[in-house]
């Protein structure tokens, strides 16, 4: 703390000297504009290099629609699978002790580590017809790999550890204090998550949802392995944007990818919304910061 | 009500928080759970709130077993260290809190529930801040905030859990003072934790001093302080002088100390210390009479009307002894001289 005060004070002898300040700004500013502006540019000025019409027709066309809705349908059903999860993760790992926590916290963080394509390869090996339960599912007519369900659990497993990771440091920062405060006045376990825990890591929660739906919408890898890639069936949008572009079908796999980054915008402006939400929000209550007497 | 602790035990790991602990509180008693930290007094508090389940023994309130009762139906208000407010809510709806999640059929109206609030939040002088968040308020302001969430619910037991601790000296003397006029006014047993002596010397009718899980004593303030139980209880409760020799024959022998010790008249010598407080050693500049214990006053500190005096004695150990300005004026000792101290009250513990 007096360490932060005494620097900042004598700001101006601890900074670089201006040359190099300008320098590492250049920097910056250079590898963003050539590995994040021009490519974004260039998605959506190779989507409309042929005019709306094209446009229109690429992202409207029934293939197109139909990967729409099943990556639609996918991130709907990953998200709010993920929601529960993760508030019931972080719950248990944020207010209580027990054996195997550690454990807990690190297999969350097990589909970061692991290759998405991996993560799909093994959902083949325990759902595919030579797999683990091929012999079953097969007996009762019930298709996994190749089918909407193979790309659900795909991007389940890809997208899981957003929403937990957002807000198991909110739940561990906050403490247990206002839940048993609000046990102690007579409310049930229920009410305590609704008017208590909820509304203290909403922000988070929310933070977590975007993410997580971005990764969902986004995925290739995993639902790539896992979907077979029939047409106007098992494709994704991502998946819709490479059979295109294989297909040299440039300015329709960029329009629809121009949808994707889109998205992506989107995402990134609700982000921001949700941090200068939270901070100000995070007024602390237990240390005596706003002391007015 | 009344709220008996019987035979309380409770360990955490290897850790034995509370060992056998027992006292009662009588109706409309304010007493001070008071210790040093780590002793066991929270635990115990959390125990009779419901928070915390003991290994053994029960908590009974008014005679009746509490133990199978959730935290939310024991009735009792609980006043938390850091206060616990729900920070997303404002102070009126913290206050209404408890009210708000009984079930339906319980449920005053919401002009009801106003009502209580603001005649709640007048009574802790904070009427005025209903639309607040807890975090734009002062410590002192949201410790009564706790307060009047915790009576929201008509507690018949009210628990606070260091109550002052996270306060500055000048906002804690007032809350105290405060507390002790609310406490007059509508006669809830309570019990607070502290590990401030002089706040439970000052607050309670009745201070329970706890150490290492155990009870040291459970006695009046003015009983404590006059008549420690123990050297623990002594050495906790204010600063003190040791004087360290043996007993035999019914006398202690403490250097040249020599005081009456009825309680070992047998021939046998054991270890013993004599303990006395700053205030009841008395001090001359020649030993008439006898019996005195030589010493160096070695520097003097004047504490207003009081005068603190450190003296050594002669094997060089520290005495503290406090006079009153008109008698250390009227001894007219210089520093580096000589004295003699003679004890006007001295305290015999066996020691272990």
């Amino acid at each position: 703390m007096n360490a932060t005060t005494r620097n900042r004070r004598s700001g101006r002898a601890l900074t670089e000297p201006t040359p190099i300040r300008w320098l590492l700004t250049a920097v910056a500013l250079v590898f963003l504009v050539l590995f994040l502006v021009v490519p974004l540019a260039a998605v959506f000025s190779e989507a409309f290099q042929k005019g709306w019409e094209a446009y229109r027709s690429a992202v409207l066309e029934p293939d197109a629609l139909a990967a729409l809705k099943l990556t639609l349908i996918a991130a709907g059903i990953a998200v709010p699978a993920n929601l529960i999860f993760g508030v019931c993760a972080s719950w248990a790992i944020g207010k209580f002790h027990f054996r195997g926590k550690n454990l807990l916290t690190t297999l969350i963080d097990l589909p970061f580590a692991v290759s998405p394509v991996i993560s799909g390869m093994v959902f083949v090996l325990l759902f595919g017809r030579q797999g683990f339960f091929g012999p079953w599912l097969s007996d009762h007519d019930i298709q996994v790999i190749f089918a909407v369900p193979g790309i659900v659990l795909a991007t389940i497993f890809v997208s899981f550890p957003f929403v937990a990771r957002e807000i198991i440091p909110v739940m561990e920062a906050a403490g247990s204090q206002e839940e048993e405060a609000a046990r102690v006045l007579g409310a049930s376990g229920l009410q305590t998550f609704f008017r208590v825990t909820l509304p203290n890591i909403k922000w988070g929660l929310l933070y977590g949802v975007i993410l997580c739906n971005a990764r969902a919408m986004g995925e290739f890898g995993a639902v790539s392995v896992v979907s077979g890639h029939i047409r106007g069936e098992t494709n994704t949008l991502p998946l819709h944007v490479e059979i295109l572009y294989n297909e040299y079908n440039f300015q329709a796999a960029f329009a629809v990818a121009s949808l994707l980054a889109f998205l992506a915008l989107v995402t990134l402006v609700l982000k921001t919304i949700v941090e200068s939400r939270t901070r100000r929000d995070l007024t602390p209550v237990h240390e005596g910061a706003a002391q007015t007497p | 009500m009344s709220i008996d602790i019987k035979n309380v035990s409770k360990q955490f790991g290897t850790f034995a928080a509370l060992r056998d602990v027992s006292f009662e509180v009588r109706p409309g008693e304010l007493v001070a759970l008071l210790g040093p930290s780590g002793c066991g007094k929270t635990t115990l508090l959390r125990i009779v709130a419901g928070l915390e389940t003991a290994d053994h023994g029960t908590v009974l309130f008014d005679g009746q077993d509490a133990s199978d009762r959730q935290a939310g139906e024991r009735r009792v208000g609980f006043v938390f260290q850091h206060y616990a407010l729900f920070r997303h809510m404002t102070v009126f709806e913290n206050v209404a809190f408890g009210l708000r999640v009984r079930p339906r059929a319980l449920r005053p109206s919401n002009d009801e529930i106003a009502t209580k609030v603001t005649n709640l939040l007048k009574l802790v002088q904070l009427d005025y801040l209903g639309d607040r968040y807890p975090g734009q308020l002062s410590g002192g302001q949201r410790q009564r905030v706790a307060l009047a969430r915790a009576l929201a619910v008509e507690p018949k037991v009210l628990l606070l859990d260091e109550p002052f601790g996270a306060l500055d000296a000048k906002v804690r003397q007032e809350l105290r003072r405060w507390l002790r006029r609310l406490h007059e006014e509508i006669h809830l047993t309570s019990v607070f934790v502290t590990h401030d002596q002089e706040e439970a010397l000052e607050l309670a009718d009745r201070i329970v001093i706890m150490n290492e899980g155990k009870v040291e004593q459970d006695a009046s303030p003015q009983e404590v302080f006059d008549h420690p139980a123990s050297p623990f209880v002594m050495n906790f409760l204010g600063s003190v002088n040791i004087f360290h020799g043996r007993v035999e024959n019914g006398k202690a022998v403490l250097g040249p100390l020599a005081v009456d010790y009825p309680d070992h008249a047998a021939a046998g010598s054991l270890p013993a210390a004599g303990y006395a407080r700053p205030h009841e050693l008395g001090v001359t500049r020649s030993d008439e009479g006898g019996g005195g214990l030589w010493a160096t006053l070695e520097s003097v500190t004047s504490a207003g009307a009081i005068m603190r005096l450190e003296l050594t004695d002669a094997e060089k150990r520290v005495l503290q002894v406090e006079l009153a300005r008109d008698s250390y004026d009227a001894l007219g000792l210089r520093i580096g001289g000589p004295v003699y101290v003679r004890p006007n009250k001295l305290r015999v513990f066996l020691e272990k």
